[in-house]
Order: C-alpha cells, then sequence, then structure tokens
C-alpha cells in the first residue's frame, strides 16, 4: 500500500466528496499520504488511561447513588457505594499516575490550573472530589468499628463528617464522570476529536450504567431499586448517545467498527443492553440482578477500552487525518493551510 | 510566565483567523525580540540530511534507532522524541523538471555526480521519476496545541515567539502527543540512561543558541539554504518572492504551507515552499488547533454532568423513596 499512496496521484485525485450527513463506510479510494505512515501521532498511553477513564466514571457515579441513599435512608446501599467510589477513585489515581513517563514528577501538575488543559481541569477536579470522597468513606468505616472507637472524640467527628462529606463529593461527581470524554476529545486524534459532541453523554451513560450495575452487585437486593433505575436509564443513554455520535463522525467511525476497538464495542453493546434488559427482567432474582450488574459493569469498561482503541487505530492511519481535512478545505474554496 | 498556555483563550488573540498576532507578547512578554521563525524551502533541498544530524549534535539528541524502513532513502521516517528535523524523500513517477512536461530545467548545483538524469547521450530517454524533499521540523504554532494542553505548563512560550518544552518540569504525562496536529511531539522511549527517556521532547528552535544571537543548528548547516532562519515577517516576504518565481518558470503546483496567519493554528513559525500538495509530504491538509473547539467541549461536558445529576435524582424519585 506504501508505494502505491504516492503513486496513486495525479489528475484526478481527490475529487470525490460526500454529501453533509451521509454516512461514509466506502473507503475513499483518491487519498494521498507518505508512504502511507501516520499524520498526527497516536497517544503513547496504554491500558492505564481507559482503565482511569473507567474508574473515574465508576467513582464518580458511585458518589452520587451514595449520597442519594444516604437521604432515601437506605444504609447498606450506601455504604457499598460509597467503597466502590473510594476503591474506584484509588484505583484511577494510581492508572493515571502509573501512566506517566516521569510518574515521580506527578505533583508538578499542581503547579498550574490551566482551562486550556482537560488534565489540568482534571486533576483540580479530583483533588477537590478526593477528600471529600474519604470523609464520606471515613464516616462509614467508622460505623464498622467496635464501640469504643465510635465513642472515642476522632470516631465521633468522622461520623459527624461522614454524610456532608459525601454531599460535596456527590456535587463534584458528575464533573469527575465528566471531564473524562474532553480529555479524548480535545486532542488531534481523528477519532477521538470528532466525536466532541456526543462523547461526554457517551461517558457519562456508561458512568451511570456501571454505577447501578456495581449497585446490584454489591447492595442488598431489597435497597436496590433506585441503582436498578440508575443502571437502565445509564445504558439507555450510552447506547443511545453513540449511536447519535456514530452517525456524526463521518469515516472516523470506522475504527469503531475495526479490528480490538471492533470486538470491544460490539461487547460493550452486547453486555450493555443484555444487563439493561436483565436488570429489569430479573428484578426479584438476587441472582439475576448480580449478573446483569456484572454485565453493565463489564459493558461500560469495555466502551471506554473501544474508544480508546478506535482512537489509537485512527491516529495510526492517515486517511482518517487526511482525507476530513481535505474535504474541509475543499468546501471552504480555499487553498490556504 | 504568569499566562502559560493561554496561547488560544487569551483575551484579545480573537481566536484563529482574525491575522496576525504576536504569540509573544501574548504571552506576557513586555518588550520581545522580533518573532523567529523557519522558511523551509524545499525546492532546492538535496536530501543531505547536514540538518538531521547537526540537530543531534548540538542538541546530543540520541540515536533512534539504526533500522531500515524499506519504504525509501529515508530511514529515519519522521519526526519524533529522538528525531527533531527529519527530511522527507519523495519518489515520484512524473518528470523531473527538464524531463519534458514543459517544466524548466534544474540548476546543477555542483554536487559531485556522474550525470544528471537523462543527460547522457547514450541513455537519452527521460525516466519518469522524481525526487521531492522537504525537511520538516516543529512548527512553532501561533496557537499550539501542545501548549495549550500541557497540564504542568513544562510547554512555554520563549520571548522569540517559539515553544520549548522544560525537561525539568514535564512529567511525561504525554498529552502533548495527541494534541500536536502535526504529529510532531513525542516522548522519548530510549536508550536506556538517556535523562530525557519518558519526556516529550521536540525543536526547542535552538533555543539557547538564539538567546547567545546565533542561528539555529540546522539551518546553520544547510548547505543550499533549503533552511531559512530570521524573522518571521521578513521570512514571509522572501517565501512569497521564491513562490512567485517558481510559478512563473512553470512550477504551477508550487505552495506556500504554514504561512498564513489565518489559517487554523494562526500561522506557523515554522512554514514551507511545497512543489506539491502537503499530504504528499505527510503534512495534514488544514490542520487546526486541537482547542478552538474546547470552549464547546466543556459546554458539552457541563450539559453531561447536568443530566448525570439529574439523572441519579430521579432514580431514586422513581424508586418510590428507595425501597424495591
Ligand atoms: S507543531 Fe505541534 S509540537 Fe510544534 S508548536 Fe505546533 S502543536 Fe506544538
Ligand atoms: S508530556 Fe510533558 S510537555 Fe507534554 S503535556 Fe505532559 S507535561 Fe506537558
Ligand atoms: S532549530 Fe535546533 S532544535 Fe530545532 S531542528 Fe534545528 S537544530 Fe534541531
Amino acid at each position: 500500500m506504501t508505494e502505491q499512496d504516492v503513486r496513486r496521484r495525479g489528475g484526478g485525485k481527490r475529487r470525490r466528496r460526500r454529501g453533509r450527513g451521509e454516512q461514509a463506510m466506502v473507503p475513499d479510494a483518491e487519498f494521498t499520504s507518505y508512504y502511507g505512515r501516520p499524520v498526527v501521532k497516536a497517544s503513547p498511553w496504554q491500558a492505564d488511561i481507559p482503565a482511569y477513564l473507567f474508574l473515574g466514571g465508576l467513582a464518580g457515579g458511585s458518589s452520587l447513588l451514595a449520597a442519594g441513599a444516604d437521604l432515601a435512608g437506605l444504609p447498606r446501599q450506601r455504604r457499598s457505594a460509597r467503597l466502590v467510589a473510594s476503591g474506584a477513585i484509588a484505583g484511577s489515581l494510581y492508572a493515571l499516575i502509573h501512566d506517566l513517563g516521569r510518574p515521580a514528577r506527578f505533583h508538578h501538575m499542581l503547579r498550574v490550573a490551566k482551562v486550556t488543559s482537560p488534565m489540568s481541569v482534571g486533576t483540580w477536579i479530583l483533588s477537590a472530589y478526593g477528600p471529600f470522597n474519604a470523609l464520606a468513606t471515613a464516616g462509614e468505616l467508622i460505623g464498622l468499628m467496635p464501640e469504643s472507637v465510635r465513642r472515642s472524640r476522632i470516631g465521633r467527628t468522622l461520623g459527624v463528617a461522614g454524610r456532608p462529606g459525601g454531599m460535596v463529593a456527590a456535587l463534584i461527581a458528575p464533573a469527575v464522570a465528566s471531564y473524562t470524554a474532553v480529555l479524548l476529545t480535545d486532542t488531534a486524534t481523528p477519532t477521538w476529536h470528532a466525536a466532541k459532541r456526543e462523547l461526554p453523554f457517551v461517558f457519562v451513560g456508561s458512568a451511570a450504567a456501571a454505577t447501578g450495575g456495581m449497585g446490584l452487585v454489591a447492595g442488598p437486593l431489597g435497597e436496590s431499586g433506585p441503582a436498578r433505575n440508575l443502571a437502565v436509564g445509564g445504558a439507555v443513554l450510552e447506547l443511545g448517545a453513540s449511536r447519535i455520535m456514530q452517525h456524526s463522525m463521518g469515516i472516523t467511525a470506522e475504527p469503531l467498527h475495526q479490528g480490538t476497538a471492533g470486538n470491544l464495542h460490539t461487547a460493550a453493546t452486547t453486555l450493555t443492553t443484555a444487563g439493561a434488559v436483565g436488570a429489569v427482567a430479573g428484578q426479584r432474582s438476587r441472582i439475576a440482578s448480580v449478573l446483569s450488574g456484572l454485565a453493565l459493569t463489564a459493558g461500560s469498561a469495555c466502551t471506554r477500552f473501544a474508544i480508546f482503541h478506535a482512537g489509537q487505530a485512527s491516529a495510526h492511519d492517515p486517511r482518517y487525518t487526511v482525507v476530513p481535512q481535505r474535504e474541509r478545505r475543499e468546501a471552504r474554496g480555499a487553498s490556504t493551510s | 510566565m504568569s499566562s502559560l498556555g493561554r496561547s488560544f483563550f487569551s483575551p484579545g488573540s480573537g481566536g484563529t483567523g482574525t491575522g496576525p498576532f504576536d504569540p509573544a507578547r501574548d504571552a506576557g512578554y513586555t518588550d520581545p525580540p522580533p518573532r523567529k521563525g523557519f522558511f523551509t524551502d524545499t525546492s532546492v533541498c538535496i536530501g543531505c540530511k547536514a540538518c538531521e544530524v547537526a540537530c543531534k549534535e548540538w542538541n546530543a539528541v540520541p540515536e533512534d534507532g539504526i533500522a531500515l524502513t524499506g519504504m525509501s532513502y529515508d530511514n529515519t521516517g519522521g519526526l519524533g522524541g529522538s528525531t527533531w528535523r527529519h527530511v522527507a524523500f519523495i519518489e515520484q513517477e512524473l518528470p523531473a523538471p527538464g524531463q519534458g512536461g514543459g517544466r524548466p530545467d534544474t540548476v546543477d548545483l555542483g554536487m559531485p555526480t556522474a550525470t544528471l538524469p537523462g543527460a547522457d547521450p547514450e541513455h537519452r530517454e527521460h525516466a519518469d521519476f522524481r525526487w521531492l524533499m522537504e525537511s520538516d521540523v516543529c512548527k512553532h504554532c501561533t496557537h499550539a496545541a501542545c501548549l495549550d494542553v500541557c497540564p504542568t505548563g513544562a510547554l512555554f512560550r520563549t520571548e522569540f515567539g517559539t515553544v520549548v518544552v522544560q525537561d525539568d518540569i514535564c512529567n511525561g504525562c504525554g498529552y502533548c502527543v495527541p494534541a500536536c496536529p502535526y504529529g510532531v511531539i513525542d516522548r522519548r522511549d530510549g536508550p536506556a540512561g538517556d535523562p530525557a527517556v519518558g519526556l516529550a521532547q521536540k525543536c526547542t528552535l535552538c533555543y539557547d543558541r538564539l538567546s547567545d544571537g546565533m542561528e539555529p543548528a540546522c539551518a546553520k548547516a544547510c548547505p543550499t539554504q533549503s533552511i531559512q532562519f530570521g524573522d518571521l515577517d521578513e521570512l514571509r516576504e522572501r517565501a512569497q518572492g521564491r513562490l512567485d518565481m517558481l510559478v512563473e518558470s512553470g512550477e504551477t503546483t508550487a505552495q506556500l504551507y504554514g504561512h498564513d496567519p489565518g489559517n487554523g493554528v494562526g500561522g506557523t513559525g515554522a512554514f514551507f515552499l511545497l512543489l506539491d500538495e502537503p499530504e504528499v509530504y505527510g503534512l495534514p491538509p488544514d490542520p487546526v488547533v486541537t482547542t478552538k473547539d474546547l470552549p464547546g467541549m466543556w459546554r458539552q461536558a457541563a450539559l453531561a454532568a447536568a443530566a448525570l445529576l439529574g439523572g441519579a435524582a430521579a432514580a431514586f424519585i422513581g424508586a418510590g423513596g428507595g425501597r424495591r
């Protein structure tokens, strides 16, 4: 393919243009590149980053579930959701730091605050969220301690601080779950950037589905109503937003249906759909609820990995950079670059 | 340095497409020198790769693998953490100038050659073949996406209007890598023991040399003046003159690339005279600074966050107070 790319040029190249909104799944034959080499660079990120996106969503969603359960008087759902939130946020922070080329310099993230950098904004969102989430978890854990500990001054303080801590965490939580979409879309990676309108909705839907799913797994059946609603609502939002997104992306949606990303995408759609159906149909069965919850959580993770891999693939193939830009340039009728 | 990375959103910049503006002044320098840059005239590049070598020597950039790409004589392949200058070799099955197609004769540069292609009377047939060469480098964009997205402030704007990474601040997060619309910057991945492994690396436009009033190593080493360094305003004028000359003499596909302050990145500090379309050289045909759409992206994220908050509340209301 490489030499042909160079050769396959001359008079009639890049004549074809597609009408707006028409989905293009047929490869555009006319396109030139430098020996098929990528134009933009794929991110150097590894599996840590999609894991971080997934865990961030789960943490944010779980804080919301915990706060709701706190207000609604569902203590066991509250406890499990708070613990899930803490575990997830700890895991996501670990993944983020682990992926750095120089992990020891993580603290340099706190040198500046830049609205132009979603990673900077995210760091500050997490810095605000983390302590309140920890307070809520501490309040929860103290409740499990022996009487003497609970009665101590620290124990009493933490016991009282748990609720407000959890509430503040829940107010920051939606930002934790949604900013990660901007982290991806604010790049020159074709598939990510083209998803800029809908990806935040896919991500919060996916976060709600995973949260509800974990709520069904870890919470008791008797308190599972809200978690079930959240799971199903999230799944519907995720699947719907994802469909709209794929239609609006043009040819950059292709990598989402090919190779590793394609398999993950299929798995995500299947698991999320099955999980949502199971959560509704099996609401009287503990086993059905747990299985549905696991499917929803796994589906959410697959969604993040699918989007991640699709973006990486789109950066490796110059077609996804050159063709849309060429079309944009021609539509404008200008030749400046 | 108070306004690290505010190149796009800063008041007064007016976004892209509003004409010239001074990135150094925008970054907070009160009395900066004239903006510096490169005009790379690929029509005179002979592909000697002296610039690649000079850059490595001056900046102590390690070798990046001695492997053959198998695609052409270009064995470096592209810009990266350990290749800050890269000379692309494009082999085209098109007649070279002077070999038909109504193109003018090439200028014999006096290099040690046997004969010019087709000059040998024994082999008068014209080869339908030409080489294009282009020495690529960081574009030092007016609106630099790499600088915008860097969460540590490791990337900064110099008084010369160029973009530089500070090795001692970069945490290697790699965010600048997918942000650059030209695929320039990358994290250095080896060799083991190199102090910059794990850090983002790219052309500094020889910041150290500029500060001392010298020209960059690559421009200094270029034997054909394909790489011209200087004040950006003057380079743009010179480039226009050279383009007019080439077009007049029949090189109709020649074009300037990156020079226009109205383009998607507000004009580049390093711009090029190309003999074919940008993508032939591996350059993006219509790059746009990724952060241009960021306000809209934040708005979508805020809407999504509100949807999640509302959805969570509804999940409890829908459950009738919780149970079941
Ligand atoms: S070309 Fe890329 S690395 Fe260079 S300044 Fe522009 S955005 Fe940054
Ligand atoms: S890798 Fe370094 S220079 Fe690039 S965005 Fe991260 S901290 Fe900034
Ligand atoms: S300006 Fe300096 S750092 Fe940049 S390519 Fe030339 S020699 Fe290398």
